[in-house]
């Protein structure tokens, strides 16, 4: 048995053991013993994870009685790299629901569930076949809803929810299944080795690609079917939001690579430009909505939208620029997917994790009723502005290497190393780094009015105002998370070298470390050293910290009882800007995008038509695509549904007579 | 008004602000300021006569700002507290709060009649005092109102020049 | 090489920070004079710095170290720019290319360093401006990125150093019709940016026509000092970075004792000139109206686009 086998035996195992624990453990000690069980599991993940991707090989066959195949299980390099990335996710998620779990969160099943959703998740990516695969994928999908359905009795959304994910989740696996048919139709088995043999530009390969981009699209959140994601992902208790925002999008994009780059290498250019297209209008349409949205979760549910968008656009310009044989810059947009991933897979969890423990402490999850809690919780503050730089893609995080990665093989893209000047590349390649430039804007203006509305300045209720630090193992983990992301951003180059390895490159290596740990793309010619620009940052700061203790000395700060609003006697926290009056210039910008309405009720005081006694406001901002484009198809299938009623009316002479006229077809097709 | 037709007023009115007269000596405690003053601007009441002289004297005509004084929007960044008008009651808690909101080193300069022991309004129904009852002031400048040279001899005592 | 890299950068930053507040005062003095007034001097805003730093800072009660903590991050952010940008020479430090995408970024934590001090006031003013001044900064970004991507295809890098040095030696590609167009689009983003008219007038005292100014109402003494010697870098800054772009003669690319000295004469009368042209332009023009600004803004970014794309089919 090899140690890659043992890992995901391991794995398995363990999975058994947590659902044990969970059942049988009393109430008082089951959040800590399933916790911890639930987070070795996530260990065996990563480790297993961790040797498939330094190249080690084994495999796993489970017999299982339905099919006529066991399932077999053996991760690749990229398969071992998701692992890791699911199982890490996995552990920060265990251990902070060891503290985070109460009422419902905390029962058996939702630990079970948790379990089961963690390690569907960590073996997708190692299965070797398309049915193993999408039986992992079901068990991910059913750990999820069981997790989703926890709050059901507290809050009615959740049923709604429920429905929503369910159903585009099944849109999904149907998808993927009618993809993964076509191939192993044309290729004549179900083994991802040998679904290789396909020819590229074959219409079969065509529909497949396309195919399995919506399926694996729509899980990953892409626009037009990513209606279910900022529904769902707010009504799941945090941490599993966390999973799902985090870990479960990234199967999708795995989903995508193991077409793309293993299934279906060298498509035509139209394969490209349809991937980069559906990545880019998501990117945009999901940052915009996220930064007009004051919920927290739904914000960032928005945002993750945004930046699989970003992963997309990466994986569509590479197989693009591969169409075209500009390999050097299609292996650098590619380890810019798999850095955005990684980063996405950090930053985004700690930013869900963060918004638990403001739910926690305060009870609120409206930006609009938070603030002043940099003071209360400073470690759920440090943790969440790091989070926060990294989604914005500023300096010593995560997300500046991914994003700087990016831009630099767009900009790069073509005319170098005498590689041909397609104008189909001198279109995508200007409108890609518009997208990525825009995006990373709006995004900034996005996370800086998440953070500053909720951390900064004074609390806008009672419930702010009174919150505390949260317990120990929830900060464990949102501490954690911000490490890794600025290990990422400030040592990336060894980090970058791993992934790249998952992919394999047509000539030079795609990237090298250089310097302090900084990442160097030898094919273009650029490099990242962020840790002497930390060094820089620091030389610089030192004189300046100097001055200001010397002058903090002799001029001291005086304390104020108000902030300086006009010397008006009604200053009070309420007037302060809220998320909602932040967005607002934006939500100008946008709107033919985001349709905002307004309804302005006035009640006038008696008969006066001058005098005004109330008025009420109502600004919402629809999605668009939901009222365009879901709302109709949904009507169409409730009116077909209506039509078909009538062939269904209940008289028992009908539905006899529905069977003779069958009988009478059968037999004469069968005479025929 | 089109570009040419601003360069030709441009180039036409040349210099509008008058010579400046002698400086006065700088004020005690004043030469923390270094030179650069900023004023924040409060009518605390009365008739609005000084509000106008004192418009005139941040006017291009005066010219004060050749002198390093400058007007503020908040009084955060202000050095020079410039109140005219007796105390009323609506504007003593502004005031108060516009004070307090300044850092030291600070000066108050209470410009007219008013501001000075209540001029004209001393025993108004709607005053509460001169602004030396509220806080201590460090010039004055009386007059009722007072003319702008004289509010400019005073604001120039804040930076010497 | 490194040890002439890092006199280069000393000598960057020392200049940019004498010559921040004097190019101020330069603006405002030319200002004053074509408006008919004397004008304090171009040595005001130094007076300005050593008065701030003499007062005692007022923090209102429930603020939290980011009013103290904001300013430096935003004067870091502009010292960091000084001495990673080509303004004197296009010598860069070891594994510190004058690379795109980390120049914006640098410039970006400084402004949100600012947007964070604008909310932390707790104010209406300050999440006002803060608002404003991040609805800027997220349209200004394509345009920047797109505008230097434009200057960086004839050149084959998007280092800014290479750029410069690239426009030193073949002068013809200055005046280029796609740098032109580039250059039109990164100087409304830079104005944008800086907060100069038409998107903001920058002596204002009406709190609602504020976009910059009001994140910094809150602020006084050292952490109000800190916050304008920042912004007034980052104009200088910027300012030297558009005149080597376009007037790249008299940066120096290799160390001798006369081309340092030719570097800093030309840098500064480049700025200087720069800062003079600029006023004047100011004096003719009245501030947009904010809900028009994205309208320039998408203007300037649509001239970009066109400089990119013109730049692949004409090279």
């Amino acid at each position: 048995m090899t140690a890659l086998g043992l890992g995901l035996m391991a794995q398995l195992g363990l999975t058994l053991a947590t659902i044990i624990v969970a059942f049988s453990v009393p109430a008082r000690a089951r959040s800590l013993a399933s916790g911890i069980s639930c987070a070795l599991t996530s260990t065996a993940g990563a480790l297993t994870g961790a040797l498939a991707l330094a190249g080690w090989h084994g495999s796993l066959s489970i017999p299982f009685a339905l099919s006529a195949d066991p399932v077999e299980l053996a991760p690749t390099q990229l398969g071992g790299l998701f692992m890791l990335m699911a199982s890490i996710v996995g552990i920060l998620v265990s251990v902070y629901g060891i503290g985070y779990a109460h009422g419902a969160t905390a029962s058996p099943m939702s630990w079970a569930a948790l379990a089961v959703f963690l390690v569907g998740m960590q073996l997708v990516p190692a299965a070797a076949d398309a049915v193993s695969f999408l039986l992992m994928w079901e068990v991910m999908a059913l750990g999820s809803t069981v997790l989703l359905l926890t709050e059901h009795f507290r809050r009615h959304e959740v049923n709604s929810a429920v429905v929503w994910y369910s159903a585009m989740s099944q849109v999904s696996f149907l998808l993927i299944l009618a993809g993964f048919a076509v191939l192993a139709t044309s290729a004549g088995s179900t083994s991802f080795a040998e679904m290789r043999i396909l020819e590229s530009d074959s219409w079969a390969a065509g529909i497949a690609l396309v195919l399995l981009v919506l399926g694996f699209g729509s899980k990953a959140g892409l626009v037009p079917l990513n209606v279910w994601l900022p529904r769902a992902h707010p009504e799941a208790p945090s941490h599993i939001s966390a999973a799902m925002s985090a870990a479960m999008v990234s199967m999708g994009v795995y989903g995508v690579l193991l077409a793309c780059v293993q299934l279906l290498p060298a498509g035509p250019p139209w394969w490209g430009a349809l991937i980069m297209v559906l990545g880019g209008v998501s990117a945009v349409y999901g940052i915009v909505q996220a930064s007009v949205n004051s919920h927290l979760k739904v914000l960032l549910a928005h945002s993750t939208t945004e930046n699989m968008g970003l992963v997309f656009l990466a994986i569509g310009a590479s197989v693009l620029l591969r169409a075209y044989h500009a390999e050097t810059t299609a292996d650098a947009t590619l380890l810019a997917a798999l850095l955005l991933t990684l980063s996405h897979a950090l930053f985004k969890t700690t930013l869900f994790l963060g918004a638990g423990a403001i739910q926690h402490a305060t009870g609120e999850i409206n930006l609009d009723r938070l603030g002043g809690l940099l003071k209360r919780m400073p470690w759920t503050a440090a943790s969440f502005g790091v989070a926060a730089l990294a989604a914005a893609a500023l300096p010593v995080t995560s997300g500046f290497v991914a994003e700087w990665t990016l831009l630099q093989s767009l900009i790069h893209g073509s005319g170098i190393e005498g590689t041909p000047v397609a104008v189909a590349l001198v279109v995508a390649m200007p409108l890609g780094v518009a997208v990525v430039a825009l995006t990373a804007g709006v995004a900034l203006l996005t996370f800086v009015k998440a953070f500053g509305i909720a951390f900064l300045a004074r609390p806008r209720s009672a419930e702010a105002a009174a919150a505390a630090e949260v317990p120990a193992s929830m900060r464990i983990a949102l501490v954690f998370g911000a490490l890794g992301i600025l290990a990422v951003g400030i040592l990336p180059g060894p980090i970058a070298e791993a992934l790249a390895s998952t992919v394999p490159a047509n000539r030079s290596p795609t990237v090298r470390t250089v310097g302090a740990g900084g990442i160097s793309i030898p094919g273009i010619g650029v490099l990242l050293d962020p840790a002497t620009l930390v060094v820089l940052a620091a030389l610089l700061l030192v004189p300046t910290l100097i001055i200001v203790r010397l002058n903090s000395r002799r001029h001291p700060i005086r304390v104020s009882a108000l902030p300086w609003g006009g010397g008006g006697s009604r200053a009070r926290p309420r007037m302060q800007y809220t998320a909602t009056s932040y967005a607002e210039p934006l939500v100008r910008v946008f709107d033919d995008v985001l349709k905002p309405t307004r309804d302005v009720q006035v009640t006038h005081l008696g008969e006066s038509r001058y005098l005004i006694e109330r008025l009420q406001v109502n600004q919402r901002v629809t999605d668009v695509i939901e009222t365009r484009l879901y709302r109709p198809v949904l009507n169409g299938a409730q009116r077909f549904g209506k039509l078909a009623r009538h062939a269904q009316n209940g008289s028992i002479h009908r539905y006899l007579t529905y069977s003779f006229v069958t009988l009478l077809i059968v037999l004469v097709v069968v005479a025929l | 008004m089109s570009a040419k037709s601003l360069t030709r007023l441009i180039v036409r009115t040349g210099r509008i602000a008058e010579t400046a007269p002698p400086a006065p000596t700088r004020a005690a405690g004043a030469e923390r300021f270094h030179g650069s003053v900023n004023v924040r601007y409060i009518s605390a009441g009365g008739c609005s006569d000084c509000a106008l002289e004192v418009a005139s004297a941040l006017g291009p005509v005066y010219d004060v700002e050749r002198y390093g004084i400058r007007l503020v929007a908040s009084p955060r960044h202000a050095d020079v507290l410039l109140i005219t008008g007796a105390v009323t009651h609506n504007l003593l808690e502004p005031l108060r709060r516009t004070i307090e909101a300044t850092p030291e080193p600070r000066f108050i300069i209470a410009v007219g009649d008013c501001a000075i022991d209540g001029g004209v309004t001393r025993d108004g129904y709607g005053v509460v005092g001169p602004v030396s009852s509220i806080v201590d002031v460090d010039l004055t400048v009386p007059g009722a109102p007072p003319k702008p040279e004289q509010i400019v001899e005073a604001l120039r005592r804040m930076t010497g020049r | 090489m490194t040890a002439a890299a890092v006199v280069v950068a000393l000598i960057q930053l020392a200049l940019f920070i004498f010559l921040a507040p004097v190019l101020v005062g330069v603006i405002h003095q030319v200002r004053a004079r074509m408006e008919g007034r004397v004008g304090a001097g171009i040595w005001q805003p130094w007076r300005e710095v050593r008065k701030l730093l003499a007062k005692n800072p007022v923090h209102a009660e429930g603020s939290s170290w980011v009013l103290t903590i904001g300013p430096i991050a935003l004067l870091l952010s502009s010292l960091l720019l000084c001495v990673l940008l080509p303004l004197v020479g296009t010598l860069s430090l070891p594994f510190l290319p004058s690379d795109l995408f980390v120049i914006v970024s640098v410039m970006l934590v400084g402004v949100v360093a600012l947007a964070l001090v604008g909310l932390d006031s707790g104010t209406a003013f300050g999440g006002m401006g803060s608002s404003r001044h991040m609805t800027v900064a997220a349209l200004v970004e394509p345009t920047v990125l797109l505008a230097i991507y434009a200057l960086s295809i004839p050149v084959g890098t998007s280092t800014l150093s290479k750029i410069v040095e690239t426009r030193l030696h073949t002068p013809a590609v200055i005046i280029s019709p796609v740098s032109v167009l580039a250059m039109v689009a990164l100087a409304i983003a830079i104005m944008a940016e800086t907060g100069r008219l038409p998107v903001d007038n920058p002596s204002t005292h009406l709190e609602l026509t504020m976009l910059h100014e009001a994140m910094a109402l809150e602020a006084s003494g050292r952490d109000l000092a800190w916050l304008e010697v920042g912004s007034w870098l980052k104009l200088t800054v910027l300012l030297g970075l558009l005149s080597n772009l376009a007037a790249p003669w008299g940066v120096l690319t290799d160390f001798t004792i006369w081309s340092v000295l030719i570097g800093i004469v030309a840098m500064t009368v480049k700025i200087l000139l720069l800062g003079t042209l600029l006023s004047v332009g100011e004096v003719f023009m009245a501030k947009v109206r904010l809900f028009r600004v994205p309208e320039l803004l998408a203007g300037s970014f649509v001239l970009a686009f066109l400089a990119v794309t013109a730049s692949y089919l004409v090279a």
